[in-house]
């Protein structure tokens, strides 16, 4: 199978006051049509600023300093602002954090949604684009009149769905979630995952949910990606990434999780995050590594295949290799 | 023994004006013990809208009850005045949710540290106050010097949390009402706060009450839990029970609807599927989860059904106990284990 997406080389850097903070590092990720990829870590860890990359919607003092984002065979990142723009929806969706904060307070939802229609195809028929945003309200679990409220009248559970809602009016490729559930409650937020993987199973779209809930991810994705200071650590399937996690990195991610069979037992990660102005040399998460060695102060690890399809960087596995 | 805090039939509803019909009940009839020497982790679970915030800003006195009355150390927290009110104002902390908002960011974070210093007497001479503030920073597993005289956007989100939990400790708090305090943090970090809470509670026998919808959170640090829904207490007792065995189908559907970090545990196997409430209903007559229960019966849509004891330490409110005895809601607290 051919991936729909292919991102090779892709390396994001802010210009702040203080210098260059590299929130990308050399990112190569691929991406099967149908394919549901988590994206976790902490906190500036780059999770954000990838799915942003994806969309070229990184701000000033942001740049793509390098690389490629290939959707269906289309290198993104060349394409010129009109050309993007059109693409943006049509290709690839992006679903934002934090439902409640971006809608239009002052519009309806269908206003809203047939607006996102006009941008992409300007001379379809009014009728018609009523029914394309009816139906896709529907295949999100909403009624048809939702078209006609306004957002304060929804539910946060009923807003984040608008938002899937209007994320697949133009049956992207791929959609991009970051963290779409993150403000919801327990119930809720199943009850949106599932129509989340019930719309992508429809369209066969590829997806990639942005997070920190592991919880979340063994219960949604298909493959794991764990991001470490802007560069990708390990990518493994959700299976292997639970039950044997390779770099030390998302082992102690793993260890940190709390489940019903190890009650009262914490085991947070020591240290924090480095700032991206300062990253250490070498691996970037050397200081805070139980099992780092001498090799990993001066030398990047590079990514490296191993059994299963796993990418990791690390140097613990590269010796006598 | 004494009790510390009570709540006796606390109802609070939350009216819309004067002409508008029957307001929103956000907490009905709760009644809740905590005793003076016997100090517990306590936590208050349900989805958005369920009542937990509204019980924390009840307990810490910045809403009134609309009936029943909150006694601290036997007296009525609404009417303190002087030395109790001030007293009453030190024993009870806070730790909110957002780390980001309790932060004044024009001052350094020093700021929040001083000013209960100063507000309560705390230290003889700012050498004193210096050491009392290294202290509380160092028992939450931050270094003093990294944190003092910096200013908010200078610290991370965790950071921030834990100089809230450092600021209750200095206090000495009897109670520390703990709102969601991990759900804005990462999942490393959310280990080492709630293990600086746990602290608190084992080192310094400070009562918690923790408020949260994250359960698997709460089975880690709480000896019992109370599942509130619309204001009204769906199951209680022994977490583990109650974890373990949830026997009301809210409780069910919020066990069931957690995503659990095991591969092997997917939602859905049960195919216990609720809808989402489109409705707003009044709530009032009945059952409040009538209207998505899917055992639902005719006579829960009539009476309320009480607080049937379902093994010794756990109660649910649900008619498919009905031949269970009866626990009178005034007496919550026995099911409760500290």
């Amino acid at each position: 199978m051919t991936p729909i997406l292919q991102i090779r080389d892709l390396q994001v850097s802010y210009y702040t006051d203080l210098g260059r903070a590299t929130a990308l590092n050399r990112v190569n990720l691929d991406l099967n049509p149908g394919e549901k990829l988590g994206l976790v870590g902490e906190s500036g860890s780059g999770k954000s600023t990838m799915a942003l990359a994806m969309m070229r919607m990184i701000k000033a003092p942001g740049r793509i300093e390098s690389g490629s984002v290939t959707v269906g065979g289309v290198d993104l990142i060349t394409l010129n602002d009109e050309e993007m723009r059109l693409a943006r929806l049509s290709r690839i969706a992006y679903i934002p954090q934090g439902a409640m904060n971006s809608l239009n307070p002052v519009l309806r939802i269908g206003a809203q949604m047939v607006d996102a229609i006009k941008a992409h195809i300007p001379n379809m028929s009014q009728a018609d684009m009523t029914e394309q945003c009816m139906q896709s309200l529907e295949s999100v679990d909403l009624k048809r009149n939702v078209f006609q409220m306004y957002a304060h009248e929804l539910s946060g559970g009923m807003k984040q769905r608008v938002c899937i809602a209007i994320g697949i009016l133009l049956k992207p490729q791929v959609i991009i979630a970051d963290e779409p559930t993150s403000a919801l409650d327990v119930v809720t937020q199943r009850q949106v995952m599932e129509t989340i993987d019930r719309v992508q199973k429809e369209m066969g779209a590829a997806v990639i949910l942005i997070g920190h809930d592991m919880g979340l991810m063994a219960q949604f994705v298909d493959k794991v990606a764990v991001m470490y200071a802007g560069r990708l650590t390990e990518v493994s399937t959700v299976r292997d990434m639970f039950s044997k996690p390779m770099h030390p990195y998302a082992q102690a991610l793993i260890k940190s999780l709390p489940n019903l069979s190890n009650k009262g037992v914490f085991q947070g990660i020591a240290g924090l995050a480095p700032s991206l102005l300062r990253i250490p040399n070498g691996c970037a998460f050397h200081p805070r590594c139980p099992q780092a060695m001498d090799v990993c102060k001066t030398t990047v690890p590079d990514v490296k295949e191993y059994e299963g399809n796993r990418l990791v960087a690390c140097h613990l596995y590269t010796e006598g290799a | 023994m004494a009790n510390l805090l009570e709540f006796r039939n606390v109802t609070k509803t939350y009216t819309r004006g004067y002409f508008a019909e029957a307001g929103t009940t956000a907490l009905a009839d709760f009644s809740m013990t905590l005793k003076e020497d016997e100090p517990t982790i306590m936590t208050v679970a349900g989805e958005s809208g369920s009542g937990k915030t509204t019980l924390a800003m009840l307990l810490l006195g910045f809403i009134d009850p609309t009936k029943g009355e909150i006694l601290y150390k036997g007296k009525n927290i609404n009417k303190l005045r002087g030395d109790d009110r001030l007293n009453y104002r030190r024993e009870v902390q806070a730790v909110f949710q957002d780390p980001f908002a309790v932060f004044n960011p024009f001052y350094t974070v020093d700021h929040l540290l001083t000013v209960p210093i100063e507000k309560f007497k705390l230290a003889k001479s700012k050498a004193d106050a210096r050491n009392k503030m290294e202290e509380a920073l160092s028992s939450v597993g931050l270094r003093p010097e990294d944190i003092l005289g910096r200013f908010p956007h200078q610290l991370s989100g965790g950071q921030r949390q834990r100089i809230n939990v450092a600021r209750a400790l200095l206090l000495k708090p009897r109670v520390l009402v703990a709102d969601e305090p991990v759900s804005m943090v990462d999942a490393s970090l959310r280990a080492n706060i709630l293990e600086s809470l746990r602290g608190l509670h084992r080192d310094h026998g400070v009562s918690i009450i923790y408020i949260t919808h994250d359960l698997t959170t709460a089975y880690h640090v709480a000896n019992s839990i109370v599942v509130l829904y619309k204001g009204g207490v769906m199951e209680a007792g022994d977490i583990d029970n109650v974890i373990q065995k949830p026997q009301h189908p809210y409780t069910r559907l919020l066990i069931d609807s957690i995503p659990w970090p095991d591969v092997d545990r997917r939602w859905g196997s049960d195919g216990m599927m609720v809808k989402e409430s489109e409705t707003t209903d009044k709530g009032g007559k009945g059952c409040r989860f009538a209207a998505r229960c899917p055992h639902v019966k005719d006579s829960c849509l009539h009476i309320p059904p009480p607080l049937y004891r379902v093994g010794q330490t756990q109660v649910a409110s649900c008619v498919l106990y009905d031949n269970n005895p009866v626990l009178p809601a005034t007496q919550l607290t026995d099911v409760l284990p500290v």
